[in-house]
């Protein structure tokens, strides 16, 4: 703990202007202190010092847990559901755009979540996909006029195609090697999109892409129906909530049929699961290309939304950002992986003013997690309730 | 005399640069029970993995019902009817008992998979009372009786079974091996590999003794059984 704090000072005064020790000296006393009375606290805790508060406070949320449990799922979805519609009506734009952010990762988090959660395959380039999707839009959009919703199952599948191909080069490995693989993979695309200039206008990027548009039954003229362009911030919303809401039922029904649980066989012993007749490769296959549909698809949005994309929304640290809220949230469980978009994107959102310590806090919390939390937040429930009883 | 269901004829393999399999020719009639033994080591696990082209065959050839199976996929053998119930259980410890189960059916498509499933349950009640329980909080002889269930799932007409017996006490080993005569006598073939050669050479119909990648002996079951060297060897008399 205490080497943390000495690398910490110099580190905090690492400034563009050179070293800069006395400001940070109080910033640095006040994370230093932060630190201490957490760890004061949790000592006392461990020898029971809280009990008086803890016990009636722990009976209080086993009471709440039960009240919540009686209600049935409908009830909860719904409630979610009609907050989730209400949204935009209750919040001013910013918080509409961090809220489509989030569902924008929510969508590439339940990708990915397919991937390595149920199949248990570290991708490390899945941000690609997502990258793909969202060219592929745009140059439809910009050369073809294509519209979004036709342009939507195509970046899908040019996104899928685009797995299918690496990974039928790559399925046979596993583990480690694949990570590389994909890895590599991911960089490659991005290069691509960087130098490509003649097809992608390179690190300028594409401009011009068109919004998602819509036709909407106009009363004024009678019952004709008229084009509408989806510009306005509130309508894109309910756009990507829809996708969010395809998304979430499409793991859904994946996670629960047959093929979700061979995914999670090979997952836990491919070997064995090879000699009981599970197709392996082919079964791999499906999993990351069907990943990768949702990534293509999250990326088309992406760009219809931004109306403009460039090879940098597209790095490493993307990927790195999805794969945290996948492990943060609970390897395969859909609302885990939700959960841990919402921290990741919306947190940052709120501790605005903390900028700087954004990554030394990303990077704390990650840590701690995986030491006491191991299972993320919200591990998968099938697995809990089968362990129980 | 008619054709064997499962031929192995000369067949080399090893890992890389080591030879675990130096020539070894196997053959079981259909309906027998074959018990292959030897010392750690001798690569009797490894002879099951290269009939399920887990491991490749780098010489000789595996034939089953008449074909060539050096080249069939691995994942294809249970659909033919080759199933193998791998060494150390592999069940999937985190899916459930019934999910095991029906992972073992995964590539059959009928609607008898219920029944097939109930008459796994029939043959080991503790897993019908666990049926909604992660496969990895089973016993070490439960998560046995759950391998061979798996396996019993694919209909298969050749087990390859891998030391059942590995890690369980005599009682639970006896159990097992009963089950095993039982599958037999219901019409399925069956290659035995056991540490355990007293039993599995009493239980079986022809035995093959493995010594580093080769057969040093084949016989009888019961000639094995008498056979001073084997007793020496194998049976600590
Ligand atoms: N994955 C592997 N990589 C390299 N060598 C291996 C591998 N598996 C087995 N071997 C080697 O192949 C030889 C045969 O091993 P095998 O597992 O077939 O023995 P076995 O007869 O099943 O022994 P046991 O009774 O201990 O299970 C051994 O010398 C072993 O070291
Ligand atoms: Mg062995």
């Amino acid at each position: 703990m205490i080497w943390l704090f000495v690398l910490l000072w110099p580190l905090l005064g690492i400034k563009p202007e050179g070293l800069e020790v006395a400001t940070t000296f109080s910033v640095w006393w006040r994370i230093a202190i932060g630190c201490a009375s957490i760890l004061v606290i949790y000592q006392l805790n461990s020898v029971g010092a809280f009990n008086f508060i803890t016990k009636p406070v722990g009976e209080a949320v086993g009471g709440a847990k039960k009240a919540t449990s009686t209600l049935p799922f409908a009830v909860w979805a719904f409630a979610i559901l009609a907050f989730a519609v209400a949204y935009p009506h209750l919040f001013g734009r910013y918080a509409q755009d961090v809220a489509i952010n989030c569902m924008i990762y929510i969508c590439l988090g339940l990708g990915l979540n397919v991937v390595v959660g149920l199949a248990g395959m570290l991708d490390l380039g899945y941000i690609a996909f997502y990258g793909l999707g969202a060219y592929t839009y745009a140059l439809l959009s910009v050369h073809y006029k294509l519209a979004f919703w036709i342009c939507l199952p195509i970046s899908a599948g040019v996104a899928g195609l685009g797995a299918c191909i690496i990974g039928y080069c790559s399925m046979r490995m596993r583990g480690d090697y694949l990570a590389i693989v994909t890895l590599g993979f991911a960089e490659i695309v991005r290069m691509v999109l960087n130098n490509w200039m003649s097809l992608t206008n390179g690190p300028n990027g594409i401009t011009g892409i068109k919004a998602p548009g819509m036709y909407w039954p106009d009363f004024a003229n009678g019952m004709t129906l008229e084009h509408l362009w989806l510009k306005k911030l509130s309508l894109i919303y309910y756009v990507i909530l829809a996708l969010v809401i395809f998304t979430i039922i499409a793991v859904y029904r994946l996670n629960h049929s047959r093929i979700g649980r061979a995914w999670e066989a090979i997952r836990e012993d491919e070997t064995a699961a090879e000699v009981m007749g599970i197709p392996t490769f082919y079964m791999k296959l499906l999993g990351y290309c069907t990943g990768a549909c949702f990534g293509g698809m999250a990326g088309a949005f992406y760009a219809a939304r931004m109306r403009f994309v460039s090879p940098e929304s597209f790095t490493f640290l993307e990927s790195a950002m999805v794969l945290s809220m996948v492990v943060l949230g609970g390897m395969g469980s859909i609302p885990g992986v939700i959960l841990g978009a919402l921290a990741l994107i919306a947190l940052p959102e709120i501790f605005r003013d903390f900028e700087l310590y954004r990554m030394l806090v990303f990077g704390g919390v990650m840590t701690l997690m995986m030491l006491f939390r191991p299972q993320g937040l919200l591990p998968p429930k099938r697995r809990m309730k089968a362990e129980k009883d | 005399m008619s054709e064997p269901i499962l031929e192995l004829r000369d067949v080399h393999a090893g890992y890389g640069s080591i030879k675990a399999l130096k020539g070894i020719s196997i053959k079981v009639m259909e309906g027998e029970i074959v018990s292959i033994i030897g010392a750690n080591g001798a690569g009797k696990s490894t002879t099951l993995m290269t009939i399920c082209n887990i491991v490749k065959a780098t010489a000789g050839d595996i034939y089953y019902k008449g074909g060539c199976i050096n080249k069939v996929a691995s994942d294809s053998l249970p659909s033919m009817g080759l199933c193998q119930v791998p060494e150390g259980r592999r069940i999937f410890p985190r899916l459930t008992i019934e999910e095991n189960l029906d992972m073992g059916a995964f590539f059959r498509n009928d609607n008898e998979i219920a029944d097939d499933m109930e008459r796994v349950f029939a043959m080991f009640p503790i897993l019908r009372e666990r049926r909604r329980q992660a496969g990895g909080t089973l016993s070490g002889g439960e998560q046995q009786m759950l391998a061979i269930g798996r396996a019993l799932m694919s209909r298969p007409k050749v087990l390859l079974l891998d030391e059942p017996s590995l890690g369980l006490a005599p009682l639970i080993v006896k159990q097992i091996f009963d089950i095993i005569s039982e599958i037999n006598k219901l019409g399925t073939t069956i290659i035995l590999v056991e540490q355990n050669a007293k039993v599995a050479l009493s239980m079986a119909h022809r035995g093959y003794v493995l010594e580093t990648g080769n057969v040093v002996m084949e016989d009888e079951a019961k000639k094995l059984l008498d056979n001073p060297d084997i007793q020496k060897a194998y049976l600590g008399e």
